[in-house]
């Protein structure tokens, strides 16, 4: 028998999908032209750069000219921030708000900035994942520069207040951005409607390659540039497009922006199913982060006695290919810091196990990750020293 | 997994040997701690001096499995004094190398064996720390190489 192969990692990347790919291919060989060339492959390269552009802002519900295109999530929220706190300073501004859950090219770009002198308030999520847009009302100053808080955690797939937070931000005047990266294509996004000043996005979460992103800058926000150089990008953020890899982002949004509460339905019973299916055939299992504000097709479960790394590599042996925020996997000494920020113990957050789901699963894969965890994690338990039924 | 684990070391992990309890062990040893994510309890068996049987139970990555498994079976039917001596980079050696952040597991399993016979000695009456050194305490995670 072929050894089943089970993807459920999608929150970590996602495989390209045909539309995406066929939409890409012309631009590799054929319309390969430099977008600012004169020539005729040069306009079509140009065209389809603009008209990726055009798909992108209708996804998210902005114009064409708020969206700049970059090299991934990761650029776009570095962008977003360090200019951001730039623009901020001209106005004698010094304070940022984010929360302790981010991702790390939000946090570690706030850190960056605090070394550079600015004040920067990380806000405690709850024990379900979750802040309140009272306290981002709260921590607000005259001295705040920006607020910077994430859509979707990529982790245990909480959704925040993205809409109140813009609201207040609106209300107190101060810049907003959202790293919706793990958001779309999963939840409505309206820029404009939800105040919503910068917003980051990146391609490989959601079918595109990897090596692309965007950022949304409203209107009238006079963002400093990120690479000076060409025009390209309205001059903020120079160098010759990728422009087979932006196609590809248009596409890929223009497709996740589709259907999207059908798309929904089906991730939730997908997951409801195996979370249910889980938790009725393991003891001491928990499920991390709030079920009701939640991506549709994520689920994160921590399993006392056993370590993640383990998990991994057991699911692994059988097909399927799944992530953890224990230590080890992460490469350091401490698990996860978004399992420590919801207030997990250190043993309990080694245990943890992320599952994403995207459109290609089907109900038998469903079933046979349901059937193996428990395999799996008995097995584990069977060795483990601290592990008693 | 496609990690830098060598084969040696998924195999161990795989199918690791000697795993479980000794009820009667004349010797239980354990290190590392929850927090950290990694804990090694060793048990012994030992008559004239010789380890007749071991057993482990490991909590932990993979690596910690795979050092524990093959430390059992480099120590199974040699001397105490012989066992004494296991370092951790002769179970490095034996699991055909570990990436650099899975070092310290190596430590650990050195350390549980010693913590074993550690016990060991002291039921005996006999002071171990002329004969194994001093066992570091286990609440540290920072015990990388
Ligand atoms: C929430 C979040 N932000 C940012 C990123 C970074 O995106 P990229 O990998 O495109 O740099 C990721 C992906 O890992 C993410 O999940």
């Amino acid at each position: 028998m072929k050894k089943p192969f089970v993807y459920v990692d999608n929150s970590a990347t996602t495989k390209v999908s045909d539309s995406c790919f066929n939409a890409m291919l012309p631009y590799f060989k054929e319309k390969f032209g430099n977008p600012s060339s004169i020539y005729s492959i040069a306009h079509d390269a140009k065209l389809a750069v603009e008209t990726a552009r055009k798909k992108a802002a209708d996804a998210i519900g902005a114009l064409p000219e708020e969206i700049f295109f970059t090299s991934c999530g990761t650029e776009s929220d570095n962008w977003a921030i360090k200019s951001g706190a730039r623009l901020a300073m001209k106005k004698g501004k010094n304070h940022i708000i984010t929360t302790n859950f981010e991702h790390h090219a939000v946090l570690h770009a706030c850190q960056s900035l605090e070394e550079a002198g600015f004040e920067v308030t990380y806000l405690p999520v709850d024990s379900e994942g979750m802040i309140t847009p009272e306290q981002v009302e709260e921590a607000i100053t005259d001295k705040t520069a920006l607020v910077t808080i994430m859509y979707a955690n990529n982790e245990i797939g909480t959704i925040l207040p993205i809409s109140e937070i813009g609201a207040i931000c609106k209300k107190k005047n101060v810049l907003f951005h959202t790293d919706a990266v793990q958001a779309v294509g999963h939840v409505e996004i309206d820029v404009h409607e939800q105040n919503i000043d910068m917003l980051s996005l990146s391609g490989h979460k959601i079918c595109a390659p990897k090596g692309v992103g965007l950022l949304y800058v409203k209107k009238g926000v006079r963002l400093p540039n990120l690479l000076d150089g060409g025009a390209q990008e309205r001059g903020l953020r120079g160098g010759t497009e990728n422009v087979a890899y932006i196609v590809g982002l248009g596409q890929a949004l223009e497709d996740a922006s589709k259907d999207i509460y059908d798309r929904n339905k089906r991730l939730e019973y997908f997951r409801n199913k195996l979370t249910d299916g889980v938790l009725s055939k393991v003891p001491k299992v928990r499920v991390n982060g709030s079920l009701k504000h939640r991506l549709a097709g994520s689920v994160n479960f921590s399993f006392e006695g056993v370590e993640g790394e383990s998990i991994l590599l057991l699911l692994d042996g059988y097909g399927i290919c799944a992530s953890s925020g224990s230590a080890c996997t992460s490469g350091s000494l401490d698990p996860s810091h978004v399992l420590l920020a919801i207030g997990l113990p250190h043993e309990i957050a080694h245990g943890s196990l992320r599952i994403s789901l995207c459109d290609e699963n089907t109900e038998e894969e469903i079933d046979y990750i349901i059937e193996t965890i428990p395999k799996v994690i008995s097995r584990l338990r069977e060795m483990s020293p601290i592990w008693n039924e | 997994m496609a990690m830098e684990y060598s084969e040696k070391v998924m195999d161990h992990f795989m199918n690791p040997r000697n795993v479980g309890e000794i009820e009667d062990a004349d010797g239980v040893g354990e290190v590392g701690n929850a927090k950290c994510g990694d804990i090694m309890k060793m048990y012994l068996k030992i008559e004239d001096d010789i380890i007749k049987d071991v057993k482990f139970k490991t909590f932990g990555c993979g690596s910690a499995i795979a050092t524990s498994s093959i430390a059992t079976e480099m120590i199974k039917g040699k001397h105490i004094e012989e066992a004494a001596k296991l370092t951790n980079k002769a179970v490095v050696e034996a699991l055909e190398g570990l990436p650099k952040v899975k070092v310290h597991c190596s430590v650990l399993a050195e350390q549980a064996i010693k913590a074993a016979l550690s016990d060991y000695y002291k039921r005996n009456g006999i002071d171990p720390e002329p004969i194994l050194g001093k066992i570091p305490p286990a609440e540290s995670c920072h015990i990388h190489d």
